[in-house]
């Protein structure tokens, strides 16, 4: 039996860490938000590593802080470890990575999202979109028959999507970490004209960590210092606990080798399509045959917990063999498996056919975000989330979506790449992914993009106060950085020895010292008398972000001048603007698999265009040509 | 099939041109081009088999006969090709007629009058980079191919249409690209144990790709000799033989040649291939002290000429031993290119041309050649002291890349500069990751050159080579 629930703005279809971002985002807006997940239990879990951020994934959690979001704020209460990987890198290239406690992110989260307003949760499981004119989303009905009119509907399901699970030769239909799946759901989306996509992940046994003996193992513990990841933030003091490491050896190899025959993958069990970014055990040892060893990190879920995760041995050989194989490693000997690793194929939809908006080119009013649009990761999820939040409300209320380009942000790299390109494996971001990595770093997310986070309407008032004024302090800073010239005197120069730097012979501003690699900002402050007191070294604040931020920003400018001309090219072909109406049959010249390519994704700039597979340079030429003799088609 | 006419590609229409092969065939072609090719073909072709019938990619023999009066025009040979495998991607016929130039323009014009558009400049090729049948390396250097004025510029033309450029530009551009993802895998999983890359291995691999890059830029110079040639200035003082000798290179009378010193009032050109060189030869005005207001406008243009060439050729007259005005000319050429003709041995003293040898290795050593344009003796020493002065000997024309487009030229350029700013990078002691911007900006502009992106390709290669992932 059907029956009208009642109204709302949107609906907000899973809350895992996309559904968690898009219904905070669309109630703070005003909007009247519903919720569903099919478990409250099971909002904003993490079925498989218990860490957030990692390369580019931390970009993302800053960038989705920025813009007013929730994830880094949660992980900043709920981190148990954390890490600056890649410290020696390069400024692009630092990572935050947290270990967090698994249960306790979840609580926050909920919370949260509980104590929001004009937000409501409702335990249930979607089966259905409802569509009017025009495709046009007009409600959900979940598997009670109860029917939610709405404007917008917000589809995060992750994985659940007629979830299959398999374990070796055994499989049968599962969500991920025990839950249902989701059945339904798929049809109705194939039935509206959806092209659906079938993807396989997987995820490692967890342990009881008291059957390891860690005195075989190597201690991996956390950073001295706590980088939060919310600009928020600035100091986190908690006690840290480690991860471990072990290896795989002969013995493993072996033992997986000989039971391949056993394995869903190779056996031809699964079809869907697995990511390179996140091999099985078993991929790792038939692709890398002459790697003799492999790392495993034994990483805790959590503090009132035993339970340990195993990064490195996601597999699904049949659960004798995963046994056998964990406990040949050293340390793992007499291991307890909790939990078995399993693989899990799942519907997802071809992320071709969104916007950039992620709203739907088919039925207008339905978005989509995280693993149902094909990429992989809480972050990556969240990130979506956020920005089809934010777009739904937008749309709503006729205003212009947030499209963030490849130059602002990862946000933008992610999902151009998803929306442009298409994806024939789970998505992961990566900072190679991004041509202008130098200009999208981790540590001026927020100058990048809490205006439009302001603009948008997530960020308070209070807050884009303290950002003016952070940022002001930044550009004081350098300003004042270039004009104060410091001598050649006995001090300097005896400084400049200590740090095994040439001596200088005539003044010289302290900027054009700071580009020298072995010079510090920090190191200076003895000889910078004029250093602001706020600047100056204070024991109980280790890391300031102004004094990063100037450093970066002095001693990198040439670099970070040259990749911002480089965006300026880029933006020209994206200010190229496709009209909506454009008859690609009537263009000369196109070959045909780019005439249907673009057909049918119909790109909104020759930049987009030019990003598509099977759309060639010699495509593109043609297309300028074409649009250059419409006087309509003029850039703006 | 996808070209044959009417198919999705019909929206080109059907052209024809003229166009000889490679190098210097004797037999021309009459090129059709696009959906209406076979058609053409149909009405004015008479051989043992109608065109439909013929099987692609062969030739036939036959005859073209004007459907008009049934007139034959010549005895053929003619070739079917079904697009896409083509040079211009469409359905083509090429008819290879034997009876010169003016049958050429005959069949031409027959298939004209069957309804098909005359083809414009490189139209063929650009329909051809348009139907995805080559990328703009090649496109450009068919366009060079059309353009190239001697043999041996066609031959590099050809060589680079053959790939071997876009072969040399992909094996760098692969090597750099291999590189970076050695870079990106450690710095996308920083806890794994794959190899650590230092600064020095990559400073390595970027010193070796630069010097790779370097010598296919160094093959432009060389190109650009073969596209465009060099331009030599005959100059000497009147009378000394600079008419003859353009007479004498050219084979025919194209300059005035009189034994009144002062003939050549201006400048007369003349291309002549010297050595697969294609050389742009100045005859001026001979430079002496002149009131004729005419005349002396002749002489400054002379020595303007003399200033702007590649090379100057200094006709002395063997018979009057070296003059002051000769010095003058050897002093102020002194930075250029240049060979000094010492003409008229054959009335010449043989002592005295010993004497001016002996005079000329005092004042600046220039190449000295002996000739006498009458008997017509040196030419030959004098082609080959050209080519020694501009191709510096060593450099065999049968092997190597030559670069031939000043675009490819400068994007090959850029990509060195980019990989000297990773070396400055590394030795500056900034982090990994700047000279990696510089190396992706490197490989982006080889990439140019052929029309890739770099950033899939990264991700792929990391994948490929790097046992990574949690």
């Amino acid at each position: 039996m059907e029956y009208s629930a009642g109204n709302v703005d949107i609906a907000v279809v899973g809350a895992g860490h996309a559904g968690c971002e898009a219904a905070l985002a669309a109630a703070r807006l005003g909007m009247k938000t519903l919720l569903f997940s099919m478990n409250l239990d099971s909002i904003a879990n993490m079925p498989c590593n218990p860490n957030i951020g990692g390369t580019g994934k931390g970009h993302l959690v800053r960038e989705i802080d920025a813009l007013g979001g929730e994830m880094a704020k949660c992980a900043d209460k709920t981190l148990i470890q954390s890490k600056t990987l890649n410290s020696a890198k390069g400024p692009a290239v630092y990572s935050l990575r947290a270990q967090v406690d698994r249960r306790w992110y979840q609580a926050e989260m909920k919370n949260t999202l509980e104590c929001q307003d004009n937000l409501f949760i409702k335990q249930a499981e979607v089966v259905e979109i409802i569509t009017g004119d025009s495709c046009r989303v007009t409600g959900v009905k979940t598997h009670t028959g109860a029917v939610y009119s709405c404007k917008a509907v917000i589809l995060t399901t992750g994985t659940y999507l007629k979830g299959k699970i398999h374990v070796g030769d055994i499989s049968y239909s599962g969500g991920p970490d025990g839950l249902f799946p989701a059945d339904r759901l798929s049809d109705s989306l194939r039935e509206k004209g959806i092209e659906l996509l079938r993807f396989k992940t997987g995820t490692p046994a967890r342990l009881n960590g008291r059957s390891i003996d860690l005195s075989k193992l190597t201690e991996q513990p956390g950073d001295e210092v706590i980088v939060p990841f919310s600009f928020e933030n600035h100091v986190i003091e908690r006690e840290q606990i480690s991860c471990w490491l072990t290896y795989t050896n002969s013995t493993t190899h072996e033992i997986i080798r000989s039971n391949l025959h056993r394995s869903p993958l190779y056996g031809g069990m699964i079809e869907g399509i697995g990511p390179r970014y996140c091999p099985s055990v078993e991929d790792k040892i038939v692709r890398f045959a002459d790697k003799e060893h492999h790392q495993v990190f034994v990483e805790p879920m959590g503090l009132g917990t035993q339970e340990v995760y195993l990064q490195g041995m996601s597999s699904s050989l049949p659960e004798d063999v995963q046994t056998e194989m964990i406990r040949s490693l050293p340390g793992l000997e007499n291991a307890h498996i909790m939990r078995s690793g399993y693989a899990i194929e799942y519907d997802c939809i071809d992320p071709i056919q969104l916007k950039l908006s992620l709203e739907s080119k088919k039925i207008p009013g339905l978005f989509s975000a995280g693993q149902i649009n094909g990429s992989s990761g809480y972050e990556e999820a969240a990130a979506q989330g956020l920005i089809a939040g934010i777009n739904a409300v937008n749309m709503i209320r006729g205003r212009e979506p947030l499209i963030l380009d490849r130059s602002q942000a990862y946000i933008g790299v992610l999902i151009d790449d998803l929306v442009t390109k298409g994806t024939s494996e789970p998505y992961r971001i990566m900072t190679s992914r991004s041509e202008y990595r130098l200009l999208l770093r981790q540590d001026n997310a927020d100058l990048r993009l809490t205006p439009k986070g302001y603009e948008a309407g997530l960020i308070s008032e209070e807050r884009y106060k303290r950002f003016l004024d952070k940022k002001d302090k930044i550009e004081e800073e350098i300003e004042r950085l270039r004009n104060t010239y410091l001598p050649p005197s006995e001090e300097v120069n005896a400084l400049l020895t200590s740090l095994g730097s040439t001596n200088i012979r005539s003044g010289i501003s302290i900027a054009e010292l700071l580009r020298r690699p072995e010079i510090t900002y920090r190191a200076l402050e003895a000889v910078d008398v004029d250093r602001p007191g706020h600047l100056r070294r204070d024991d109980r604040r280790k890391y300031d972000p102004v004094a990063e931020q100037v450093e970066i920003s002095v001693k990198y400018e040439g670099y970070i001048k040259r990749q911002m001309i480089q965006v300026e090219q880029y933006r020209k072909m994206e200010r190229k603007h496709i009209p909506e109406n454009i008859d690609y049959s009537a263009i000369h010249g196109l070959r045909l698999e780019a005439r249907q390519k673009l057909a049918k994704q119909r790109p909104v700039s020759v930049g987009q265009a030019s990003r598509i597979s099977g759309v060639s340079p010699a495509d593109i030429s043609v297309l300028l040509i074409y649009l250059s003799s419409r006087p309509e088609c003029a850039d703006d | 099939m996808m070209f044959n006419g009417k198919g999705s590609f019909g929206d080109f229409d059907t052209i024809a041109a003229i166009s000889t092969p490679y190098g210097t065939g004797g037999v021309g072609i009459v090129r059709i081009s696009g959906p209406g090719a076979f058609g053409t073909a149909a009405r004015i072709f008479k051989g043992r088999r109608d065109i439909k019938e013929i099987k692609s990619h062969t030739v036939s023999h036959g005859k073209i006969v004007d459907p008009a009066d049934d007139r034959i025009i010549d005895d053929v040979l003619l070739t079917k090709m079904d697009g896409p495998h083509t040079f211009t991607g469409e359905d083509v016929i090429e008819i290879n007629c034997h009876g010169g130039i003016v049958v050429l323009k005959n069949v031409l014009s027959l298939v004209l009058r069957q309804g098909v558009r005359a083809a414009g400049p490189g139209e063929f090729t650009r329909r051809a980079f348009i139907n995805g049948r080559m990328d703009l390396a090649q496109a450009e250097a068919v366009i060079d191919l059309i353009n190239a004025k001697t043999d041996e510029g066609s031959r590099a033309a050809a060589a680079q249409l053959e790939g071997r450029l876009s072969e040399r530009i992909a094996s760098a551009r692969k090597s750099l690209i291999q590189l970076i993802a050695r870079i990106e895998a450690v710095v996308e999983y920083p806890e794994h144990d794959i190899e650590d890359i230092t600064g020095d291995i990559v400073y390595e691999g970027v010193l070796k790709i630069r010097d790779e890059l370097q010598e296919i830029s160094e093959g432009f110079e060389r190109g650009r000799l073969l596209r465009e040639g060099i331009t030599a200035a005959i100059i000497g003082k009147p009378n000394a033989g600079k008419s003859s000798l353009l007479n004498v290179l050219a084979g025919s009378s194209r300059a005035i040649v009189t034994d009144i010193p002062g003939t050549t009032r201006d400048i007369i050109e003349e291309y002549i291939n010297i050595k697969g060189i294609p050389v742009r030869f100045l005859d001026t005005a001979g430079i002496r002290q002149t009131q004729d207001p005419v005349e002396s406008i002749g002489v400054e243009r002379a020595r303007g000429a003399a200033l702007s060439a590649d090379l100057v050729i200094i006709v002395l007259d063997g018979q009057t031993g070296l003059l002051p005005e000769d010095l003058d000319i050897i002093r102020e050429t002194a930075e250029k290119k240049r060979i000094v003709l010492i003409n008229k041995t054959d009335v010449a003293d043989e002592e005295r041309v010993q004497t001016m040898k002996k005079r000329l290795r005092e004042s600046g050593d220039p190449p000295v050649v002996v000739t006498s344009m009458v008997e017509g003796t040196g030419v030959d020493e004098l082609a080959e002291t050209i080519e020694r002065l501009f191709v510096s000997g060593d450099i065999g024309l049968n092997n190597e890349v030559i670069i031939t487009n000043v675009r490819h030229k400068q994007l090959i350029d850029e990509a060195i500069s980019s990989l000297e700013e990773a070396e400055a990078a590394h030795t500056g002691g900034l982090p990994l990751d700047f000279a990696t911007i510089d190396i992706k900006q490197s490989a982006e502009f080889l990439g140019q050159i052929t029309g890739e992106s770099v950033t899939e390709e990264v991700v792929n290669e990391i994948f490929s080579q790097f046992c990574i992932g949690k």
